[in-house]
C-alpha cells in the first residue's frame, strides 16, 4: 500500500485560494496524486501515439516535437464534431456553482478540482487558439499560451476528475465536466500522455475480452470454482453454460467480480438468481467484461470495444442481453452504444421469460439492466426470499455516479435490496440520487498508487457512510458496480471503519430460496448465519 | 445543421423579437409631438426648459405646501406670485388636458395621477371628476 | 486586478461618450450611426455564433439525468428531471430557462473538523439573486419598449403601471431599477468577496458586470436627477426604428448619450462573450436532450462504421487450443 496520512491528518482541509493567480500555479506531481503513465508496449498494442517510458515527475515529457500543432489540431476537431465542447467552452459564465460539488475539491482544497477551474484549464487555452479577444487580449481575456506546463497541468487535473457530472447537475447551463474531461483526455492521449490502469484494462479487453486479461479456460475454471462455493452454501450445484448458441439471453457483467471479493458473491448472486429461475441463457468468455475503459480514452476505443457486446450476440443467436451490476457500462449502454453500434435489428425487445413483461425501456439497445430484471421478478411475486438470512447486515446504498446521473436508475435497486433485507437506511439526501458522490476511482483511477488522492476524493462519500454507520448502525453498503465494489472497502476502512461492502446481487443470492436447497447456515461469504445456527441447535 | 427544425423557429422568433420595434412601427408617420399652446398667455410660471423637466416636481411640492403646510401661494424666480393650485392655476391657461398635458404623457406612456382627484377645469361643478372622463390611467 | 480594469474600461468608455457626444458634438455618432452598428453586431453576431453552434453535431445523447428514469410501469417515473420524451424535455427546458431550476439545487459545503462531518447547507442567494437581476433586466428591457414604439401598446403601459405601482418620488420610482441595482450589486460583491468565486473571476466576469451597472446608474440618473426631456429622447429613438434618424431640435441631458452608447457597447459585446449563455442554455445537450437513447436509436452523423471490434474469429483463433481442452464450445474445429 502507498503511503498516506491518517484520517485526522488528512480531514484538515483548507478551502481557502491562495493569492498567486491559478495560471501562476504550476502543477506539482507528488506520489499519490497522478497515477502511472501507460507502458509503451500497451500503447503499442493498441496503436496509441508515442510510446516511451516517462514519468510524470520528469523534466522532460519526451512529447513529439510537434506536440503543440497536434494538440491544436485535434482541439479544433473535436470543436467541430462536439456541441457540448463548443457550448461548454463558450459559454461558462463562472458563477462558481459547481466549485464545492466536486468530491476532489471537497476532500482535497486544491481549488484546480473546482470543476470550473478544471474547465478554465482548457478552456484558457480555447481562449487564446480559437477566440478573437483571446487572441488580441491574452491574459486580459482570460487566455494564455499552450506551453508544456499546460499539458502537464492538464494530465494532473484530467485524471483527477472522475467523469462523476456531479456538478453538471448544479450547473445552471449543464455544463458537464464529463465531456470536458473526456474532451482533455483525448487531446493528451494524442501526444501520448495517459495512465496505464486505464490502457492495460482496454487492451486486455480487446484481446481477452475482459479487463483482467482472464483466458477463456481460466474464465470457465472460476466460474466452476465460485459454482463449488455456491454448492457448498446452498446443497444446490448451478449449470451456468459458457459461449452457448442459441440461448435466449446473453448476460454480461465487469468481469471484476468474477475475480475479487467482494464481487465475487455478486456473481455467485447471479448464478443464483438465473439457477432458481431455470432461464435460457449464457455467459461468454469473448464478451466477458461489462465495463468499457474505453470511455476513459477515446470515442473511437470505446465503440470498438462495445461493439464485441453486440458482435457476440449476433453470434450467438440470442434475442436480447440481460447486463449486470455496473456503473460506466451503463452510462455507455444507455447513452452511447446504440448511437456506436446500433441498430441492434437482429435482437428482440427483452421479455422476461418468468412474467412476460416488456421492457420497452430496452427497445432499442435491447439490453435490459439487471435490477430492472430482479425487481420485476419480485414485484410479480416470483421470488421466494427470506430477507432474515440478510439479517446480519444492516444496508444502505450507494448510488454510482453513472447509473444516477447518466440514466437514473434510482429506484430498481432500492427496490430489490428493500425486499431482500429486513433493515435498509439511506444516506443523507444530499449524497445519495441524483446528488450522489462518487466513490473517488471512477473514469480509471481507481489504481493504487492514486489511493491518497482516491481517499480524498472518496470523503463526503465515506463520511455519509459514517453518519448512517453513527446512526443506524448500518454495517453494509451496497452499490451495483463493479468498481466501487473495488474502490469502497478501503474508503470504508479509512472513513468509516465497520461498514463493509457488497452488490445487490449478493443479498439477492443470500435471500432466494432455492429449490431442494439445504438449511443455510451461512452466507454467500461462508460466515455463520446466528440467526439460523440457533435453530438448528433447538 | 443539426437539429434545425428547433433552432430554426427559435432564431426566428429572436430576430423577430429584436426587431419589432421595427416591424411595429412601420411606415408609421415621424414622431412628433405639437402642444396647444395657451393663447391668453406667453409665459408660464417658470422658464420653459424649467418647465419642461421640472413641471412634475414643481407640482409635487405645491400639493406637500398647500396640503402640509397650509401655503397658498407660490413665489418664481422672478419674484411673480401665483396662486398654487393645478385646477385654477395650471388649468386656467392649459385649459384642456388632452390637447396639453396628455399630448406628451401618452405617447410616453406615463400616467400622473393629479386627475384622479383634481378638477379638470376650474369651470367643472363637482371636485372629482366623473369616472366615465378621461381620468387618470391611460 | 482584473475588477480594477474593467472598471477603468467602464470608466473609459462614460468617459468617451460624455466628451463626444458633448465636447465634441458628436450626437450623431453616439445617437445614430454607434446605436444602429451595435444593433447589426448584435444581430448577426448573435445568429451567427447560434448557426456555428448549430452546424456542430450533438453526436451522443448525453442528458444529465436528474430523477428517476422511466423504465417499469411502477415506478414512478421524474419526467422533469429525468425525462423521455419532447413534452418532458420541455418541460425541464422551461424550469432551467425560467426558474433556474438547477441553480436552485444549490448547497454550499460545510466541513466540521469534530466528528469529522461533511454537511451541505441550502445556498440559494446566487439563485434568488440571479433570478432577480434577469427578471429586472427583462422588466427594463420591455419597458423601453415605450420609447420605441407609437402609440405605445398596452401590455407596456400596463408593465409601466406596475413597475412604479408604490407610487414613490418623481417621476416615480420603478421598483425593478431599484432590485436590478441591488441584485448587480450582490452579484459584484459576491464575486470579489467569495474566495473561490473570486479566484475563478476574470476580466470577462467583471466587465460586463460593471458595464451593466453603468448602464442602470445612467439610466436612473436621466430619469430621476437629470430629467432628460423624454419626447425628445423618443423623437430620437422613434427616429431609430422607423429608419428616419434625426437627433432632435431640443437638447438632450448628455447623460442620455453615455447611456445610450453603454448600451451600444454591451449589445456589441454580447456575441463575443459569456453573456451568450442566453442562447446556449437552449442548446446545452445535457439539459435539452430525452433521456431516451436506451429505447431509441440516436444517430451521430460521424460515426465511423470502419471501427470494428477485434472479432470472435480472431479470439478463438488465438484461444482455441485452450478453450477446446476446457470444453468450451468452439466455431472451429482446431
Amino acid at each position: 500500500m502507498a503511503k498516506y496520512p491518517p484520517p485526522e491528518e488528512l480531514i484538515k482541509i483548507n478551502y481557502s485560494t491562495p493569492p498567486t493567480s491559478w495560471m501562476d500555479v504550476p502543477p506539482e506531481f507528488k506520489p499519490g496524486n497522478f497515477s502511472y503513465p501507460g507502458k509503451p508496449d500497451i500503447l503499442k498494442y493498441l496503436g496509441l501515439p508515442n510510446p516511451r517510458v516517462w514519468s510524470p515527475t520528469d523534466d522532460d515529457w519526451k512529447l513529439p516535437e510537434n506536440w503543440k500543432e497536434i494538440i491544436t489540431e485535434g482541439f479544433r476537431e473535436r470543436l467541430e464534431k462536439y456541441r457540448s465542447f463548443k457550448i461548454f467552452m463558450d459559454v461558462c459564465v463562472r458563477c462558481g456553482a459547481c466549485a464545492d460539488k466536486c468530491h476532489f475539491f471537497i476532500g482535497g482544497g486544491d481549488p484546480k478540482n473546482m470543476p470550473v477551474l478544471r474547465a478554465e484549464l482548457l478552456r484558457s487555452i480555447y481562449r487564446g487558439d480559437f477566440t478573437m479577444a483571446g487572441k488580441i487580449l491574452g491574459r486580459l481575456a482570460g487566455a494564455r499560451k499552450l506551453e508544456i506546463d499546460v499539458v502537464k497541468e492538464w494530465f494532473l487535473y484530467f485524471y483527477q476528475c472522475t467523469e462523476c457530472r456531479r456538478c453538471s447537475l448544479f450547473c445552471p447551463y449543464g455544463i458537464d465536466t464529463a465531456e470536458i474531461t473526456m474532451m482533455a483526455r483525448e487531446l493528451l492521449t494524442l501526444v501520448g500522455c495517459n495512465i496505464n490502469w486505464i490502457l492495460e484494462p482496454a487492451a486486455n479487453c480487446n484481446r481477452t475480452g475482459n479487463h483482467l486479461g482472464i483466458q477463456p479456460h481460466a474464465y470457465k475454471d472460476m466460474m466452476e470454482f465460485l459454482a463449488e462455493d455456491i454448492e457448498t452454501v446452498t446443497g444446490v450445484k448451478v449449470n451456468p453454460s459458457v459461449n452457448r448458441k442459441g440461448a435466449e439471453i446473453l448476460f454480461i457483467t465487469p468481469s471484476g467480480d468474477i475475480f475479487a471479493d467482494p464481487g465475487i458473491y455478486t456473481y455467485m448472486g447471479y448464478m443464483i438468481l438465473f439457477e432458481y429461475l431455470g432461464i435460457d441463457y449464457t455467459w461468454s468468455t469473448y464478451a466477458s467484461e461489462g465495463g468499457n475503459f474505453g470511455l476513459f480514452t477515446s470515442d473511437t476505443m470505446m465503440k470498438k470495444l462495445n461493439a464485441k457486446m453486440y458482435h457476440e450476440a449476433k453470434r450467438l443467436g440470442v434475442k436480447w442481453i440481460l447486463g449486470g451490476e455496473c456503473g460506466h457500462m451503463w452510462r455507455v449502454i444507455n447513452q452511447y452504444m446504440l448511437t456506436m453500434n446500433g441498430p441492434a435489428d437482429f435482437l428482440e425487445t427483452p421479455v422476461s421469460p418468468i412474467t412476460g413483461t416488456k421492457f420497452d425501456a430496452a427497445a432499442g439497445t435491447k439490453m435490459l439492466h439487471i435490477t430492472e430484471f430482479t425487481a420485476d421478478l419480485i414485484k410479480n411475486n416470483k421470488l421466494k426470499l427470506d430477507p432474515y438470512r440478510n439479517a446480519n447486515f444492516k444496508v444502505t446504498y450507494h448510488d454510482s455516479c453513472n447509473t444516477a446521473r447518466g440514466m437514473g436508475l434510482l429506484e430498481e435497486p432500492r427496490y430489490v435490496i428493500k425486499n431482500v433485507v429486513p433493515e435498509f437506511y439511506e444516506m443523507p439526501d444530499n449524497a445519495i440520487r441524483e446528488q450522489t458522490f462518487c466513490c473517488g476511482g471512477g473514469a480509471g483511477l481507481n489504481n493504487e498508487e492514486f489511493t491518497e488522492t482516491r481517499l480524498r476524493g472518496g470523503l463526503p462519500r465515506g463520511n455519509a457512510v459514517k453518519y448512517v454507520r453513527d446512526t443506524h448502525g448500518v454495517n453494509t453498503l451496497a452499490c451495483i458496480c463493479a468498481i466501487d465494489r473495488a474502490t469502497l472497502p478501503p474508503l470504508c476502512n479509512y472513513w468509516a471503519p465497520g461498514v463493509g461492502v457488497c452488490g445487490v446481487h449478493e443479498l439477492v443470492g443470500n435471500a432466494l430460496i432455492l429449490d431442494g436447497e439445504k438449511k443455510r447456515t451461512m452466507d454467500l461469504r461462508q460466515n455463520p448465519l446466528p440467526g439460523f445456527e440457533d435453530e438448528e441447535e433447538e | 445543421m443539426y437539429q434545425a427544425k428547433y433552432i430554426i423557429p427559435g432564431l426566428i422568433v429572436f430576430a423577430a423579437l429584436v426587431l419589432f420595434p421595427f416591424v411595429f412601427n412601420a411606415g408609421s408617420a415621424p414622431f412628433e409631438v405639437k402642444l396647444e399652446l395657451p393663447k391668453n398667455a406667453s409665459e408660464c410660471i417658470e422658464a420653459k426648459e424649467v418647465m419642461r423637466a421640472r413641471h412634475m416636481q414643481i407640482l409635487d411640492e405645491w400639493r406637500d405646501k398647500v396640503v402640509r403646510q397650509g401655503v397658498h401661494v407660490y413665489e418664481n424666480s422672478k419674484g411673480q406670485k401665483f396662486d398654487i393650485s393645478l385646477t385654477n392655476t395650471c388649468m386656467e391657461c392649459h385649459t384642456d388636458k388632452a390637447k396639453f398635458c396628455d399630448r406628451c404623457h401618452t405617447p410616453v406612456g406615463v400616467s400622473p395621477y393629479c386627475w384622479d382627484c383634481h378638477n379638470l377645469s376650474p369651470k367643472q361643478a363637482g371636485p372629482i371628476p366623473p369616472v366615465s372622463q378621461e381620468a387618470g390611467g391611460h | 486586478m482584473a475588477a480594477f480594469y474593467s472598471f477603468f474600461v467602464v470608466l473609459a468608455l462614460v468617459v468617451l461618450a460624455w466628451a463626444g457626444a458633448g465636447e465634441a458634438g458628436w450626437k450623431g455618432l453616439f445617437g445614430i450611426y454607434i446605436p444602429y452598428l451595435a444593433l447589426l453586431v448584435f444581430l448577426f453576431g448573435f445568429l451567427s455564433k447560434i448557426l456555428n453552434w448549430a452546424k456542430t453535431p450533438v453526436p451522443f445523447c448525453i442528458p444529465t439525468t436528474g430523477g428517476q428514469q422511466k423504465s417499469l410501469p411502477w415506478i414512478k417515473n421524474n419526467p422533469w428531471d429525468n425525462p423521455y420524451n419532447t413534452s418532458g424535455t420541455v418541460i425541464r427546458m422551461a424550469l432551467e430557462v425560467l426558474t433556474f431550476r438547477s441553480l436552485f439545487r444549490n448547497t454550499s459545503v460545510q466541513l466540521q473538523q469534530d466528528g469529522p462531518k461533511v454537511g451541505y447547507n441550502s445556498a440559494k442567494w446566487l439563485w434568488l439573486f440571479a433570478l432577480m437581476f434577469h427578471y429586472s433586466f427583462l422588466l427594463i428591457l420591455l419597458r423601453h419598449l415605450r420609447l420605441f414604439t407609437n402609440p405605445v401598446p398596452m401590455p407596456i403601459l400596463k408593465l409601466e403601471f406596475f413597475d412604479s405601482i408604490l407610487q414613490i418620488g418623481v417621476p416615480v420610482l420603478y421598483q425593478s431599477d431599484m432590485i436590478f441595482v441591488v441584485a448587480i450589486l450582490f452579484l459584484f460583491l459576491r464575486r470579489v468577496f467569495d474566495g473561490k468565486v473570486n479566484y475563478i473571476s476574470i476580466m470577462s466576469d467583471y466587465f460586463p458586470l460593471f458595464l451593466i451597472l453603468a448602464i442602470a446608474l445612467s439610466g436612473m440618473w436621466m430619469r430621476y436627477i437629470a430629467k432628460v426631456d423624454v419626447i425628445a429622447v423618443k423623437e430620437l429613438t422613434m427616429g431609430l426604428v422607423t429608419l428616419h434618424p434625426v437627433i432632435p431640435k431640443d437638447p438632450i441631458d448628455i447623460s442620455f448619450y453615455v447611456h445610450i452608447f453603454l448600451v451600444s457597447v454591451l449589445f456589441m459585446y454580447f456575441p463575443f462573450s459569456k453573456l451568450m449563455h442566453m442562447g446556449g442554455v437552449f442548446l446545452s445537450p445535457t439539459r435539452n436532450m430525452p433521456n431516451f437513447s436506451r429505447r431509441q436509436m440516436w444517430v451521430n452523423p460521424w460515426n465511423d462504421p470502419a471501427i470494428k471490434p477485434h472479432s470472435y474469429a480472431a479470439y478463438e483463433d488465438d484461444f482455441r487450443e485452450k478453450m477446446i481442452e476446457a470444453g468450451l464450445p468452439v466455431d472451429k474445429k482446431a
